[in-house]
């Protein structure tokens, strides 16, 4: 083997060093981390993946279709946009259209019809992404957007929700637990008996599994905290924004319900419940929408909370997560300008001109 | 040694191949002597220096060329015997061509009259200075900065440490290492000449620990000399001068300030061996250790290339190559620059000659930024590096600066993370100019 | 119907308040204009371009008034519009030379010798402080366009990386001038149809190692043309813009440059415009 190696090096060893015409010329550094977008967009999509099998699990061949039908619609809404814009396909091919696709079938409901998930993808991709200019420059994340245009727009779609297969009802629709809350709130002035009925341990148990009403992946709790541990695993996230996204909703319902405690379930409901994880750990974690800086993801994660429970308590909407991260989003380039890093060296230089004044 | 990990400070990168291996065994050599060389007149950060020799003169290796051309210069000297060709440009290392006195080589390499040996131990700090300036010694950990300015500080500022960079951070690049495992007593003694010129007898060398042998080999010695050796995390830019002294002192030296701010000298543990020559043997600087590596080198190794020396030659030494280079950098694949040029020759600060293939360069794109952050996170300085290269992209300037662009060391670890591959750098680079530009009018 | 009413009466109301308060204000507070400014600015063409050395064209009509340049300092107006400032001033119309940029290189992909395959961003300055840039020459034009972006009247074309002036569309105002890192592009006489395109101060030799077209100062030229046409600089030679003649494109019936940097704009235009067709 390695007689092989020589015969084929010393010849070689003759060979005629370049002229400059052949050399690369760039910027240090010449070496690099070997990652790239691609990588990125399909670790995310690894740690979906418990969710969309939980997803797949609870509801469903109408729950893969409707993946399917979304991922397959961004890709194509994607390709067409860059046709007609004359851009490289690099979007396609770094799968950040199959992740917003992915995130669009998450925010779904197992039941809708796919020109549905068409509108949506196009939605997402158009309006709330290539619009703005394309990955990089979309303030709102766009898998949001679509799920709010949709909402808007086609209500009666986006809120009857398929019951899961494990589910002892009869009927072809059910409501998710922060639906049947929404209801009573407006009829009943105290409704602490309705609460206790969707908010006890054997309920929190089935929530916590994900055997409730809601979108296709947003139920299931446990499969979603295990993709929440593998993102923050591959540093692909700031961890500040769903630790403090979750515990502001923690902290805020908590007061509320021990104060007035027919105002709103307690804490561990808000959790459990509706898109909260998957908000606080897939869609206000987009790299692109969210803040740069640590300080910056501790605020937009407390901003998002604050209004999420403003919108669930006291809003005409049962859920109010794609409402609060969209609402944040906006604010993100005030975030940033003014949640900034001090350079190093930056309170030494402090300390130094304090001591001589 | 506090711990087995080593020492560090916050932010940096760990390079996943450091490509040491290739030549961290590989034994100095010294080069054989050439028929000619191209030595480059303004070597050193500073005024240059004034030539004293002209076309036809005679020179002895070790001779004087040309003259230290103010405070913050050093003399040069001639690297052989031989006679003045001509005095003509040539390519520079940053791709401008520059002034170089071509020397041609009598083959008989005889020195000149060298300077006395001094009796370091019993003399006045200034004179230990005057014979580092005149033997024309520089930092030789890239800066080339004048080794004697950084020893004489202004005299309101007081210094109490002295710290030998032996980190040698850069991938790839193994001339530090060899030094310190082969001339370890050069290294130690130059430590203490330094450290009498400033009369500081804190000491301290700080190695990376994926360098163990040349921590144990410099640990054996160390105690005769009073000084203390310090394994450091490995991680890039562990080197850099005011990430040293936040991980070996624990002090942080204010923005757009030295490290004699915090009574703190940093010297590269060549720029020491070289004052030890300088002071014991009354020997100048006029050859340096150079690593020549990559994959496309035959035999990576390590060589005592004289000044002058072209990195096309230095490269055949190394046994030439055995398949086609798609880039040649001086220095380390960090911070090297890019040759267009094979006629650029060695000078005090060329730490390595690295040869990459086709497939390992980085190629730059101008990709948008998601946003991951992964910049902010790897930047040294702190700074958030994203932003920044946003500002620069739409020319605002000011607004760069303002967001403390010129604390930017130019490291390259944000570049190095960046998932799209954005020549973050570069941008830099421009805008530092840019904005230096403005200041000036 | 009531609502309408009001609805009606309280906006007229605030209206009427907000009105009469903007209208005292504009009384109190007036500020005294020289009403020649305006006139001035009205036959300026109007696209502040700083090319006279003020902030923009209002900057400028208030110092024509004041007596600081006279109207032939605006490098973009016609002459007619220049002579109808003087008259409605009743001042001297002012004898300043219009002025075009000149690119003074020839160096396109063609006939740089060292080309090196340069990766990142494109930006000339970002260009030089990476070894130089890509091409052999230092002194040459790096080819990157940050001349051709600054042009507020779109005069630069890049063909086949040079950077090429379109003399009928540039005005002289000397944008580009110093976003060249490498000082290449200077003013020159609008009258002065010939241009040496190399301003490199290497010696001959050593420019033909890079170039194909660089002046390897054999003053062919010089020898034909009259005295003082030319001038003489270490190894390179530049048309002198100041002499009393000019050299004109009569100096082709004596002399053809062996290396063709010589050339006329026109020559110099289609020569480059040939260039870049060919490579696309």
């Amino acid at each position: 083997m390695n007689e092989e190696i020589k015969q084929e090096a010393a010849p070689k060893a003759e060979m005629q060093l370049p002229k400059g015409n052949e050399l690369v010329l760039s910027s240090s550094p010449h070496i690099h981390a070997n990652e790239d977008v691609q990588k990125v967009m399909l670790k995310v999509m690894i740690a979906l993946m418990p969710a969309v099998f939980a997803g797949m699990l609870f509801f469903g061949n109408a729950a893969i279709l409707v993946i399917l039908y979304c991922i397959a619609f961004s890709v194509a809404a994607e390709m067409i946009w860059c046709k007609f814009a004359g851009k490289p396909l690099n979007t396609v091919k770094d799968l950040s259209a199959v992740l917003t696709g992915l995130l669009l079938a998450m925010n779904l409901s197992a039941g809708v019809p796919w020109w549905l998930c068409l509108i949506g993808a196009f939605l997402a991709i158009w309006l709330g992404k290539q619009v703005f200019g394309g990955l990089g420059h979309n303030p709102f994340n766009p898998a949001l957007v679509a799920r709010v245009a949709l909402l808007i727009a086609l209500p009666k779609y986006m809120t009857s929700w398929v019951p899961t297969r494990f589910m002892d009802i009869d009927g072809i629709t059910c409501a998710t637990p922060l639906g049947v809350v929404s209801t009573t709130e407006k009829v009943l002035q105290n409704a602490q008996g309705v609460f206790a009925n969707v908010a006890n341990p054997e309920a929190y148990q089935e929530y916590f599994l994900g055997n409730m009403g809601g979108c296709l992946g947003e139920t299931s709790a446990v499969a979603l905290l295990l993709g929440g541990v593998i993102l923050i695993f591959f540093k692909l996230i700031k961890w500040q924004v769903p630790v403090f996204y979750v515990a502001t909703v923690a902290a805020f319902t908590a007061i509320i319900n021990y104060f007035f405690p027919g105002v709103t379930p307690p804490a561990l409901f808000h959790i459990l419940t509706g898109g909260l994880l998957l908000g606080a750990i897939f869609m206000a974690t987009d790299m692109v929408t969210s803040p740069m800086t640590k300080k910056g993801a501790v605020l937009f994660g407390i901003g998002c909370g604050l209004i999420t429970c403003i919108i669930r308590i006291w809003g005409n909407y049962p859920e109010g997560v794609s409402f609060a991260i969209l609402f944040m989003n906006s604010l993100v380039p005030l975030i940033d300008r003014f949640a900034t890093k001090k350079p190093f060296g930056f309170h030494a230089r402090e300390d130094k001109e304090g001591a001589k004044a | 040694m506090s711990s087995s990990k080593g020492l560090t400070f916050k932010g940096g990168i760990h390079p996943t191949s450091d490509g040491k291996a290739l030549s961290s065994s590989a034994a100095i050599q010294d080069a054989p002597l050439l028929e000619e060389y191209q030595v480059i007149i303004h070597q050193n950060i500073g005024a240059p220096p004034k030539v004293l020799v002209a076309k036809g003169d005679e020179v002895k290796k070790g001779q004087v060329i040309a003259e230290a051309g103010g405070f913050v210069s050093v003399a040069l000297h001639s690297p052989t015997s031989g006679k003045i060709l001509k005095i003509d440009n040539i390519p520079g290392p940053m791709g401008v061509p520059v002034q170089a006195v071509f020397i041609s080589a009598d083959g008989e390499d005889q020195w000149g009259e060298l300077m006395p040996p001094m009796d370091w131990k019993n003399a006045e700090p200034q004179a230990i200075k005057d014979r580092i300036r005149d033997a024309g010694v520089v930092g030789m950990g890239g800066a080339a900065f004048p080794t004697h300015v950084k020893l004489s500080p202004p005299p309101e500022k007081k210094l109490d440490c002295l710290i030998l960079n032996g980190a040698e951070c850069e991938p790839y690049l193994t001339a530090d290492h060899r030094l310190m495992v082969e001339y370890p007593e050069k290294v130690l003694e130059g430590a203490a000449i330094l450290g009498k010129a400033i009369a500081v007898t804190d000491i301290y060398i700080g190695v990376e620990v994926n360098k163990m042998d040349a921590i144990d080999t410099l640990l054996a010695k160390a105690d005769a000399y009073g000084i203390k050796i310090v394994g450091l995390q490995v991680k890039y830019p562990q080197g850099a001068e005011k990430h040293l002294i936040s991980a070996i002192i624990k002090r942080e030296v204010p923005t757009g300030g030295l490290p004699m701010d915090v009574a703190c000298v940093v010297q590269n543990v060549g720029s020491a061996a070289a004052v030890a020559d300088a002071v014991t043997e009354g020997k100048p600087l006029i050859e340096r250790i150079t690593t020549i590596t990559g994959l496309p080198v035959k035999n990576p190794s390590n060589w005592r290339l004289k000044l002058g020396t072209p990195i096309v030659e230095a490269i055949k030494f190394a046994g030439g190559i055995v398949c086609e280079p798609a880039k040649i950098i001086l220095g380390g694949p960090m911070m090297g620059f890019a040759q267009k040029s094979l006629q650029v020759t060695v000078t005090k600060n060329t730490s390595g000659v690295l040869l990459m293939k086709k497939e390992e360069i980085t190629q730059y794109q101008s990709t948008a930024c998601i946003r991951c952050g992964r910049c902010l996170d790897a930047c040294p300085m702190n700074l958030q590096p994203g932003s920044l290269s946003a500002a620069i992209e739409s020319e605002k300037f000011d607004l760069a600066a303002k967001n403390n662009l010129m604390d930017c060391v130019e490291c390259g670890s944000c570049a190095y993370v960046c998932p799209s591959n954005r020549p973050l750098v570069q941008h830099f680079r421009r805008a530092k100019a840019e904005i230096r530009n403005r200041s000036k009018k | 119907m009531e609502v309408f009413v009001t609805a009606v009466i309280t906006m007229a109301v605030i209206g009427i308040i907000l009105g009469a308060i903007i209208g005292i204000a504009a009384k109190l507070f007036k500020v005294e204009v020289d009403p020649r400014i305006d006139l001035v600015s009205e036959l300026l063409p109007g696209v502040n371009c700083g090319g006279c050395g003020k902030a923009g064209c209002a900057d400028f009509a208030k110092s024509i008034i004041e007596g600081e340049n006279p109207p032939s300092k605006c490098p973009v107006a016609s002459q007619e519009q220049i002579s109808s400032i003087a008259k409605a001033l009743g001042i001297e119309v002012g004898d300043a030379v219009k002025q075009v940029a000149v690119v003074f290189c020839g160096g396109d992909h063609n006939q740089e010798k060292v080309q090196t395959l340069y990766n990142g961003v494109s930006d000339c300055v970002s260009a030089s402080l990476i070894a130089g840039g890509p091409k052999g020459c230092s002194y040459g034009c790096l080819g990157m366009g940050s001349c051709a972006r600054a042009c507020p009247f779109n005069a630069i074309e890049m063909l086949n990386g040079l950077a090429v002036v379109h003399p009928h569309l540039c005005v002289g105002c000397g944008a580009c001038i110093d976003t060249c890192p490498r000082k290449i592009i200077e003013l020159a006489p609008q009258t002065a149809k010939v241009h040496i395109y190399c301003n490199s101060p290497e010696k001959g030799a050593a420019k033909m190692k890079v170039c194909a077209v660089p002046c390897i100062a054999c003053r062919k030229c010089v020898k034909a043309g009259e005295e003082n046409q030319f001038i003489i600089d270490g190894f390179n030679i530049s048309v002198n813009y100041e002499a009393e003649k000019l050299v004109d494109t009569a100096i082709f019936e004596n002399v053809k440059c062996p290396t063709s940097c010589l050339l006329s704009e026109t020559e110099h235009l289609k020569i480059e415009k040939a260039s870049k067709s060919e490579v696309v």
